[in-house]
């Protein structure tokens, strides 16, 4: 079914939801380079008032990718809470945006089975920025293993200690620093340069003696192939949380070298860990907009739909924490400071709205636009849309992946310009142990608890 | 507990320089409030302008040709079809492909067929090719020499990403193409080179059929060992007729073997 939009003298056509949905698409470079984008600036606004008339209805009927030839569709379409639709069934996307704007948290939770990552993106690129802020702010996602994350007024972070040749020592080294400032409450997480078994078995051993030996109420994971974490399981390691980056098509995923039932073998094998304290969320999902293009599984659709699609995948195994690692990918993705802004803002309202704890590594490479104002841009707006948790990487400058994301300065900044607060747990901990004071505030004396602890 | 690590709870200043010899990781940068202290905003600053002008130098295809003759190769120029460094960064599959004149000018250029095509690519980094191509063609050119392999001359290309190599290695009919490039710039390398080996080298090749040397730099993988480890890759790419996930880089064997001696003046 085709859809069109008479301006003037011109009438616009789009050929089906999915060419319609991504010429509304605010423009970037990965649409671009899929041949998917507006040809002109007024037929992306042309695209927007047809997509505003669109029912929500009709967005639910006709999947974008077909049910018999992805599973991801079928997931979506499967779990999908006609219930909780009811209430927003007669709505096309332009009243939807009208309905979060209006909505309570309770609401937005209410619905949250029945919003498909479809209608989310859709209602998303008919939105402003400070819509995607003022509605994420209200959709609060809570979860728990050793600590509580999510709740209202607060941020976590991730610890990122990762080192080019993963040498233990530099990796505590980085570790004790970030600590220090007080990081890490999300999960002190390492993307390793192996893929080995014996190297991830090496870290994550690492990981567990730091945390006991400092009684601190986090978790531990290293950000490996799940297949790798899943033997490592097998040999009885200790695994907190269960790492994988998942993408928003079968094909895309496939990509990866994943699989949704060997994403739920490995969510029960953690599951029967039973290593949570608080709760039982095992599970931790990295993502970003353009992964199915550059994997050449996208299917004609956008990249920030596609995106939204992942978080469906994510939302299936409970997550703790599930982050879009927004300008990670490259320019031929996302252009410039503008548009990654713009996906860092989209995605987190999309997860948000679908139930799904997301965090953002708000990030860039050397060869893309942008520079650390931008960065500081994007933080501070993510900290108004109430985002879940965001990276801590030592000076901002990931020595092992070679780009920049968030530093433990930054997330400093952030709870100094908000007032935003550390998970409860891990909160309380950093002030018993004299590196905080009551408020949350760090101490003087250059985190001299955790060298005592160290030498100890 | 050793004395060491007494004095280190009493001294966080010391103890803390230590712990950050232990990475290159930006840590123990202290803090003026939640911010950081102006040394660390502008080293970083630095650091970032460094990475971003190697990104958007043009390359001095004239004075890399150049440098490259005054070795002993013949030189050949080539574009990709990205026409700008702005296009460049948008449209990866035209930083692929050779524009037409190119295109033209490389098959009039090809004669019988060769062992190996040799490129030269600005790729992300304008400043790795600057300073790293003729040190690491210079320390290859003795062995070449002795190898007897027939040789395209090396062709210099703007706007180029590895892939490029496939389409210049099919026009010269060339068995294997090696391509250096400037890699994607890091925050503290913006100067490092990428050497990547394609066997059989024709459009569509994808990177599990090459075999690749990466950070190239005086800082970091030097260029005797990059070149004796090329060659290496490049005879055992010929004899064995493949290149990528099927051939192992094992030269360091005959470096640590008692034959290896002596074969390359610098290992550091």
């Amino acid at each position: 079914m085709s859809y069109r939009h008479v301006v003037g003298p011109r009438t616009f056509v789009f050929a089906d939801l999915a060419e319609l949905m991504a010429k509304a698409s605010p423009p970037r470079s990965g649409d671009r380079l899929a041949g998917l984008a507006a040809e002109s600036a007024e037929e992306c606004v042309a695209a927007r008032w047809c997509l505003a008339a669109v029912p929500l209805a009709e967005i639910l009927a006709r999947p974008l990718i077909p049910y018999e030839s992805d599973d991801v569709t079928r997931l979506i379409l499967d779990t999908h809470d006609a219930t909780a639709f009811r209430r927003i069934a007669h709505l096309t996307v332009g009243d939807f945006r009208e309905f979060l704007l209006t909505a309570t948290p309770d609401t937005l939770a209410a619905i949250a089975p029945g919003v498909t990552p479809e209608i989310a993106a859709a209602v998303s690129k008919i939105m402003r920025n400070q819509d995607l802020i003022l509605v994420a702010r209200k959709a609060r996602v809570v979860t728990r293993l050793r600590n509580t994350i999510g709740l209202p007024g607060t941020l976590a972070v991730r610890l990122q200690p990762n080192h080019p040749s993963d040498d233990p020592a530099g990796i505590t080294a980085a570790i004790l620093d970030g600590l220090s400032y007080g990081c890490g409450d999300a999960c002190i997480g390492i993307n390793p340069v192996s893929d080995s078994v014996q190297g991830l078995t090496g870290l994550l051993h690492l990981l567990a003696e730091m945390i006991d030996r400092f009684a601190i109420p986090t978790q531990a994971c290293v950000l490996t192939h799940v297949t790798t974490t899943l033997e490592a399981m097998n040999r009885g390691v200790p695994v907190d949380l269960v790492f994988q980056s998942v993408a928003g098509t079968q094909a895309a995923n496939a990509s990866f070298g994943v699989t949704l039932p060997l994403l739920r073998e490995a969510h029960e094998a953690a599951l029967a860990l039973q290593r949570g304290t608080v709760g039982d969320n095992v599970m931790y999902f990295e993502t970003g907009q353009g992964s199915a293009l550059s994997a050449d599984a996208h299917h004609g659709i956008d990249q920030q739909t596609l995106e939204a699609r992942a978080y469906a995948v994510a939302h299936a195994f409970r997550p703790l924490l599930v982050n879009t690692v927004v300008g990670f990918i490259g320019p031929e993705y996302l252009y410039d400071g503008k548009e990654i802004i713009r996906a860092g803002l989209e995605d987190h309202f999309c997860g948000k709205l679908m139930g799904v704890p997301l965090g953002v590594d708000v990030c860039y490479t050397n060869h893309a636009e942008a520079d650390q104002d931008d960065m500081d841009t994007l933080l501070t707006l993510l900290g108004a849309a109430g985002v879940t948790y965001v990276m801590g990487v030592p000076g901002a400058d990931d020595v092992m992946l070679n780009y920049q994301s968030t530093s433990f300065h930054d997330q400093l900044y952030l709870r100094e310009a908000m007032g935003l607060r550390r998970a409860p747990e891990f909160a309380e901990w950093l002030a018993r142990i004299g590196l905080t004071d009551a408020s949350g505030a760090l101490l003087p004396g250059g985190g001299a608890p955790l060298l005592a602890g160290l030498a100890a | 507990m050793s004395r060491d690590d007494d004095s280190a709870a009493d001294d966080p200043a010391a103890a803390w320089r230590r712990l950050a010899a232990l990475t290159p990781a930006r840590i123990a940068l202290g803090r003026a409030g939640s911010g950081l202290p102006t040394r660390e905003v502008l080293r970083f600053g630095l650091a970032h302008a460094q990475a971003r002008d190697a990104v958007h130098t043009p390359l001095d295809a004239a004075a890399v040709r150049a440098g490259i003759a005054a070795l002993g190769f013949d030189t050949l120029a080539a574009a990709s079809a990205a026409p700008d460094r702005a296009t460049y960064l948008r449209r990866p599959d035209l930083g692929r492909r050779l524009d037409e004149a190119s295109a033209a000018a490389l098959a009039a250029a090809a004669g019988e067929p060769v062992d190996l095509a040799l490129v030269v690519a600005d790729g992300l980094s304008a400043r790795a090719v600057h300073e790293g191509a003729v040190p690491l063609l210079s320390a290859l050119k003795p062995a070449l020499a002795g190898s007897g392999w027939r040789l395209t001359p090396v062709v210099v290309a703007t706007q180029g990403r590895v892939a490029l190599g496939d389409a210049v290695g099919t026009l010269l009919k060339a068995r294997a193409v090696a391509v250096l490039i400037g890699e994607r710039p890091g925050l503290s390398s913006p100067d490092s080179l990428g050497i990547y080996l394609t066997f059989d080298p024709r459009p569509g090749r994808n990177d599990a059929e090459r075999n690749c040397l990466s950070n190239v730099r005086a800082a970091g993988l030097k260029p005797d060992l990059a070149a004796f480890k090329l060659h290496w890759l490049i005879g055992q790419a010929l004899t064995r007729r493949l290149t990528g996930v099927a051939l192992k880089d094992e030269s360091d064997r005959l470096l640590e073997g008692p034959e290896g001696r002596g074969m390359v003046p610098d290992r550091r």
